[in-house]
């Protein structure tokens, strides 16, 4: 009520306040009036701004999106690479390097991996910038990106890497694993003896198999992604939902928390599906017919 | 058979002798038992009370280390902006670090075993409503949910920090545990535990219980980490422990504000500590992955 009507109000004002928040009617009442405005994409006005809650979000949902998107490609790309060489040869020194180095992955909480690359490629060597998403340009209403600027490319870089380091040890170990199995199947033998061309082997062969527990990983992964963001966007001053979810979280306000929720289980609920259409294309076994 | 053959035993037994011949398993061992015992030992090693005020000397703030330039005898490792000693303070957060990890592995271990073995044993709904809970905290992650949850809450502590992690954190040993259940329930010397006539109660904790300890014990050792390492992300973004309380995540937070000043002690040493922990007990939880796993050979996969 305090930080509603303000320190200073008189008690006629809080009142007035409680009856226009509706907060004089009983709690089920509250409710059922919560839940047909939230059907409705209406998750009422922010205590702080006095805005509503969900045009906050949208608005700087394409920030968070970006750099969600970017971390995710990094942790995919090097995470089953980097994989698919350590399993190669897991005996040799650059393995053992790899390996001990995806280790401290899953070891270093995201917030000292932010940190640590804000003291090596900004403090001391002074190359990347380390707040703000840089220079952006305005694709449609609503949605501003910084793919095409290098001053937005070279703000991403940094966070990107941050958010997607633990995504990415995760993904290395997973398909190592995987990969290791797979590769002592009769079947890729057979491919070997066939004559094929390792590199058919190895990719067609060996990690279409190996890949299903990192794609179920990867989209069991996404909900601490997004956590994770929550971290990364905090050290690095990033315009995204993260951040407005932290000030909400001072500031007690409460429909920027509730709204945030909602936005992010419909995400993590879409990812989780996308990740089951996907297995259909990696395992035609468990097609539906 | 008394004390001293048991220890005996134990020296010789195989695994024991997996265990010490294991570099990484014994440098895990070693890294935690060290901190731990600063840990503990902090008011008697520290060389002063960072939560003291009395003791604190604003004068001595932003020491650098004792080997730099402008260094100060009693500060190994510096001081902060307050003029708290590093290196004391580091002490006091590895205490909250272990009291946060101790404590979550043991209740949350609890009621996850408890509802894990009760859902794998009867099945119904009970395991119906507990699984399909655990695959949505799954998917939401616990990381934001504990976030959500202190978030909303307005007096914070250690304790209610614990409370956060651990209304997510039982569902890692519940499935873990009905897995093993589910494994074992059908064998024969369960049936032949009836036919003697042991009740429901007695065959879970005698028969079951035995075969799952195994999975849960690395899944306990994952899960420290895990709980370290989310009090001290909590603690960083301002929702974790109070600012009276030593936290490694505090200290990481308030060392942010002085790495353009050129000030990195305030944040590489409380840093490489957090590290330590979760590293060492992740050496421990991979041996203990290996050695329990019958499927896998060192050096092969995992």
């Amino acid at each position: 009520m305090l930080t509603l009507a303000g320190r200073y109000a008189t008690k006629a004002q809080q009142e007035a306040v409680r009856v226009n928040m509706g907060l004089d009617k009983p709690f089920y009442v509250q409710y059922i009036v919560f839940l047909k405005n939230a059907v409705k994409g209406d998750f009422g006005l922010s205590y702080v701004s006095q805005t509503p809650v969900l045009e906050l979000i949208l608005e700087r949902l394409p920030a968070s999106i970006e750099l969600a998107m970017s971390a995710m490609c990094i942790a995919l790309l090097f995470g089953i690479g980097l994989g698919v060489l350590v399993s190669l040869n897991p005996r040799n020194f650059i393995s053992r390097v790899i390996m001990t180095g995806s280790l401290f992955g899953i070891s270093l909480p995201t917030f000292l991996i932010g940190i640590l690359l804000i003291m090596i490629f900004a403090v001391y060597l002074g190359v990347l910038p380390t707040f703000g998403r840089g220079e952006v340009i305005k694709i449609t209403e609503g949605w501003r990106t910084g793919f095409f600027t290098i001053g937005g490319l070279s703000h991403l870089i940094l966070p990107a890497f941050t958010l997607g380091m633990y995504q990415l040890a995760v993904l290395l170990r997973l398909t190592r694993g995987g990969m290791l199995e797979v590769l002592r199947e009769d079947y890729i033998r057979t491919a070997w003896a066939k004559g094929l061309p390792s590199k058919m082997v190895i990719f067609k062969h060996a990690l279409r198999n190996a890949l299903i527990p990192v794609i179920t990983m990867a989209g069991l992964q996404f909900g601490e992604l997004i956590a994770f963001s929550i971290v990364t966007e905090s050290i690095f001053q990033w315009p995204g939902t993260g951040n407005l979810l932290l000030t909400a979280v001072y500031e007690t306000d409460h429909p920027v928390i509730v709204a945030y929720v909602m936005v992010t289980s419909i995400i993590i609920l879409f990812v989780n599906l996308f990740v089951d259409i996907l297995y259909g294309y990696i395992n035609p076994k468990i097609r539906y017919e | 058979m008394n004390k001293g053959i048991t220890i005996f035993r134990i020296l010789k037994s195989k695994r024991f002798n997996h265990y010490i011949k294991d570099i990484s398993a014994v440098t895990g061992s070693l890294i935690l038992i060290i901190m731990l015992i600063g840990a503990i030992f902090a008011p008697a090693i520290a060389p002063q009370n960072p939560y003291d005020m009395e003791t604190l000397y604003l004068a001595d703030s932003l020491v650098p280390p004792i080997w730099m330039e402008g260094g100060k005898a009693p500060f190994i490792l510096g001081t902060d902006d307050q003029g708290r000693d590093i290196f004391s303070t580091i002490l006091y957060g590895c205490r909250t670090s272990f009291t946060v990890g101790f404590s979550v592995i043991l209740i949350a271990g609890f009621i996850g075993v408890t509802i894990g073995i009760l859902s794998g044993f009867y099945r119904g709904l009970l395991e119906t409503v507990t699984m399909r809970l655990a695959d949505a905290i799954f998917s939401f992650s616990t990381t934001l949910i504990a976030m959500l949850f202190l978030g909303v809450l307005k007096s914070h502590g250690v304790g209610t920090v614990i409370l956060a992690i651990v209304i997510t954190d039982w569902v890692r040993y519940a499935r873990t545990m009905r897995g093993s259940v589910l494994g074992v329930k059908e064998e024969d010397y369960i049936s032949a535990a009836r036919a003697i006539g042991a009740n429901d109660l007695r065959i879970m904790i005698k028969y079951i219980l035995p075969n799952a300890i195994p999975p849960i014990l690395v899944v306990a050792a994952v899960d420290f980490g895990a709980a370290v390492m989310l009090e001290a992300t909590l603690s960083f973004l301002g929702v974790g422990v109070p600012i009276n309380k030593p936290s490694l995540g505090m200290m990481v937070s308030i060392g942010k504000n002085y790495i353009y000043a050129g000030k990195w002690w305030l944040v590489v040493f409380p840093g490489i500590a957090l590290i330590l922990i979760v590293f060492g007990i992740n050496l421990l939880a991979d041996w203990l992955r290996e050695e329990f796993n019958p499927k896998m050979t060192k050096g092969k996969a995992g």
